[in-house]
């Protein structure tokens, strides 16, 4: 593992982050200094005053260049400006907003790793069988579903016509249970499935069969030498599973009113909020670099081979 | 369950045992609204802070739209209407225990009015506070350089709420929510959620729900979901698809007012189709008003004129109906020289009457009421090309004169008399006609010296019955620079928990205070 070559990827991300993010909103039509008081004070109390008090503010009339100057000044700085609709600091409303999304993220991946692996494991160990094709039909289903639409579901099944759950909100335990599921079941459609394969694969060497020869239980075969050759695969995939979720949580919080990143991003957008857009952006890019450099650290563990 | 004066009362239990003060004390009532809280600046959620009743305002508002006693008790005007005095309130106390003064509501106001909003229009020349420490009165006056009766009304609005002075920092930026109101902020938590607890020192009555937490979703269809799965015991602003599915809702009880907004077609008078008033009229025929207020908005009837008839004496009932009439639609369109092409679209000489109808989505009916008004445009003629974007689009396209038409709820009292949202939007010079949510090239001198004359000296009927509002009415009717296409209502469900909850017509507030635990 060669640190200097992950923080290289690490500026070259803060970088092409933070240049494509302002490029994008520099490039967006419309007056940002309208959008700007749009997303500040409502649409009853929007005139032309307000945006040209934002307007003065801001000093828009400057160069659009020097801002991007000014922003990589603030990054070195390992400061990430100040949100142009609260005027508080990024930070603090990203930190804020992270947290409550990595919790959610967080708790969704646990629960899709206790629901989509087992089933996959059980599943390849009687490949081809009744649970293994019944599996392949809900994981299918799961997948083709958008994820809006199975919140919708979940909420109607399990809010208003159970009443076990509350439909939205955030604050309390029982509020994680639906959003987190809506997501776990998506992850877990996958992992289950390439547990499953890889399982299937496990029993089909000749380790296992060899295990198995010299008196090993199934159980015992899959603890001792299956385990580790299913992990790999999985954990590679659970990199992946953060694009994923990342993606997932923009929808998810909209619909279930979690105040997360994801909602402050299509927030930010739409007031043109740029400083939160590109901090928003800059800490989800790093986020993938943390990731992925982790995933790899514990591939590196599972897999020792060709380590020196 | 609505009533024609604006005013609806639900009440779902008048017998059986009260609720323990204990038991009482410890529930924690549920409101669900669209709202996003951006901080403890009134500029930014200061409208919520209002409607939470966590800050209050020198003038409020009663159910009919008439001004009533807040902070100050009364006021009075000099003569020559220069000079204001509002008594204060005695014995109030901040949420942060603090005395209010005269000089604490002069600071107030005078960090409101370096702020973006309506006070800055008025003619204020200087706010002096004269607190009498031996006799506890306290007088804010208020001198104006020319006579501005709307004074009152425009102290109502809810940016100028009157907050402690610990609320603000140096740059007189509001950092805390500390006001007044008869519930004090317990957590505040932004984008969506804050919690309050009834103050104990609240100078007024105690109120019987003495916990609420405020949640923020945006989504109708999510703040409906909430109200049928029993999270939600108030839910503000339902949209008319949720309306409709929660009839039948056991847990929950409807109510309806009518507000003072309206749903209007602003028109772009400099556009060489619509500077005609005759074209313009022939776009109002065009619109069949009844259907888009009972199949879309599930309204009980559309729009016969700018004002509806909750805001008394602006609406002039003796104005002739806005209707539909396609057959008469086009015969003005003939007469002014536009012919139907092969296409089906009208033309004069080489120009093609095709325009751009901006609105945007969050009303989630504008959209939907948008596709309506292309295909009746199309009926008589008129190629119609939506463009649903961010409703910023509408003041800027007015700014830079590319906007055609556009679509939007707008609120006709912005403060509690309409004449400040007249002002603003139908008032103006001939180089700078209108405002950025009404007028766009249209301009009335004479229209214009009325409403400024409104304003100065007040709007009251003559003796020999004129009464100038309502010649307003038809002034605007007759013009048409902005085209009436129905009257809005506000919709509310409310749990069964609870009992008395009403609608505030004038959006002040959630009436929490006037909420009682069902037995």
């Amino acid at each position: 593992m060669n640190i200097s070559s992950r923080l290289l990827q690490l500026v070259m991300v803060v970088l092409m982050v933070g240049g494509a993010s302002f490029l994008m909103m520099q490039s967006l039509p419309g007056d940002a200094s309208w959008r700007i008081a749009a997303g500040r004070y409502g649409y009853d109390a929007l005139d032309a005053a307000a945006a040209a008090s934002v307007r003065a503010e801001m000093g828009m009339e400057a160069s659009g260049g020097l801002s991007f100057l000014y922003w990589l000044g603030d990054i070195l700085r390992l400061e990430l400006g100040t949100s142009l609709i609260t005027g508080e600091p990024v930070w603090n409303e990203i930190r804020h907003q992270l947290g409550n999304s990595l919790s959610l993220a967080g708790a969704a991946l646990g629960l899709s790793f206790l629901i989509g692996p087992p089933l996959g494991l059980l599943a390849g160990l009687r490949a081809g069988g009744l649970l293994d094709r019944s599996l392949l039909a809900i994981c299918s289903l799961l997948r083709a579903i958008p994820q809006f639409l199975l919140a919708l579901v979940l909420i109607l099944l399990i809010a208003v016509e159970m009443g076990l759950l509350p439909a939205a909100g955030h604050g309390e335990a029982k509020h994680f249970i639906l959003p987190a599921l809506t997501l776990a079941l998506g992850l877990a459609a996958v992992s289950a499935r390439l547990a499953r394969d890889a399982m299937a694969a496990v029993t089909q060497t000749a380790f296992h069969d060899f295990a198995r020869w010299k008196g090993l239980s199934n159980a015992q075969t899959f603890w001792r030498h299956g385990l580790r050759h299913v992990a790999l695969p999985l954990v590679t995939y659970l990199g992946l599973q953060f694009v994923t979720l990342v993606e997932g949580v923009v929808v998810i919080e909209s619909i279930f009113g979690w105040p997360g990143i994801g909602h402050a991003l299509v927030h930010a957008i739409f007031s043109r909020d740029v400083p939160m857009v590109q901090g928003t952006a800059l800490v989800l890019g790093i986020g993938f670099v943390v990731i992925n450099l982790l995933v790899d650290l514990l591939g590196r563990q599972l897999d020792p081979r060709g380590v020196k | 369950m609505t009533l024609s004066l604006g005013l609806t009362s639900v009440v779902h239990a008048t017998e059986g045992v009260a609720l323990s003060s204990q038991e009482s004390a410890s529930r924690r009532l549920e409101i669900v609204a669209p709202f996003d809280i951006k901080g403890a600046d009134p500029l930014l959620s200061g409208i919520l802070f209002q409607r939470m009743q966590v800050v209050e305002t020198l003038v409020d508002v009663d159910a009919k739209g008439e001004l009533r006693p807040g902070l100050a008790t009364d006021w009075t005007v000099t003569d020559d209407g220069l000079e204001w005095r509002f008594t204060m309130r005695a014995d109030v106390h901040f949420h942060d225990g603090s005395l209010l003064t005269a000089e604490v509501a002069r600071q107030a106001l005078e960090i409101a009015r370096g702020k973006p909003g309506l006070l800055k229009s008025v003619p204020v020349e200087e706010i002096l506070a004269q607190d009498d420490a031996s006799t506890g009165k306290a007088t804010l006056v208020i001198h104006l350089s020319e006579p501005f009766a709307a004074l009152p009304a425009y102290l109502a609005d809810y940016r100028q709420q009157i907050l402690a002075p610990s609320a603000y920092d140096d740059s007189g930026t509001a950092l805390a929510v500390i006001g007044t109101g008869p519930y004090r902020m317990m957590s505040m938590s932004p984008p969506l959620s804050l919690e309050v607890a009834a103050f104990v020192d609240y100078w007024g009555e105690q109120p019987d729900i003495r916990r609420a937490r405020y949640q923020a979703v945006s989504r109708a269809e999510g703040r409906a979901l909430m109200t049928e799965s029993g999270d939600a015991d108030f839910t503000y602003s339902l949209d008319p698809a949720s309306r409709q599915r929660l009839r039948d809702s056991p847990r929950v009880s409807l109510a309806s007012a009518p507000t003072p907004r309206t749903l209007l077609l602003k028109v772009n008078a400099n556009h060489a189709a619509f500077n005609s008033s005759d074209v313009r009229r022939a776009l109002s025929l065009a619109i069949d008003r009844t259907a888009i207020a009972q199949v879309v908005l599930r309204y009980p009837e559309g729009a016969s004129q700018l004002f509806p008839p909750m805001i008394e004496g602006w609406h002039n009932a003796a104005l002739p109906a806005l209707h539909q009439d396609v057959i008469k639609a086009r015969e003005l369109l003939e007469a002014d020289g536009w012919q139907v092409g092969e296409d089906g679209i009208r033309h004069k000489g080489d120009q093609r009457l095709a325009v751009t109808l901006i609105t945007f989505s969050d009303r989630p009916e504008l959209p939907l009421v948008a596709t309506v008004l292309e295909r009746q445009f199309h009926a008589i003629g008129i190629a119609t090309r939506l463009d649903i974007t961010n409703f910023s689009a509408i003041p800027a396209g007015h700014h830079d004169g590319s906007l055609e038409l556009a679509l939007f709820a707008r609120n006709l009292a912005l403060v509690p008399d309409p004449i400040g949202t007249l002002l603003s939007d139908y008032a103006g010079t001939v180089e700078a006609p209108g405002g950025d949510w009404g007028a766009m090239g249209w301009h009335d001198v004479d229209f214009s010296a009325e409403l400024a004359r409104m304003a100065r000296e007040g709007h009251a009927a003559s003796d020999n019955g004129r009464d100038p509002r309502r010649e307003a009415s038809r002034v605007l009717q007759d013009a048409l620079p902005v085209i009436p296409i129905a009257w809005y209502y506000q919709n509310l469900a409310i749990s069964n928990r609870l009992e008395s909850a009403q609608v505030d017509p004038w959006e002040r507030s959630f009436g929490l205070s006037d909420l009682r635990w069902a037995p």
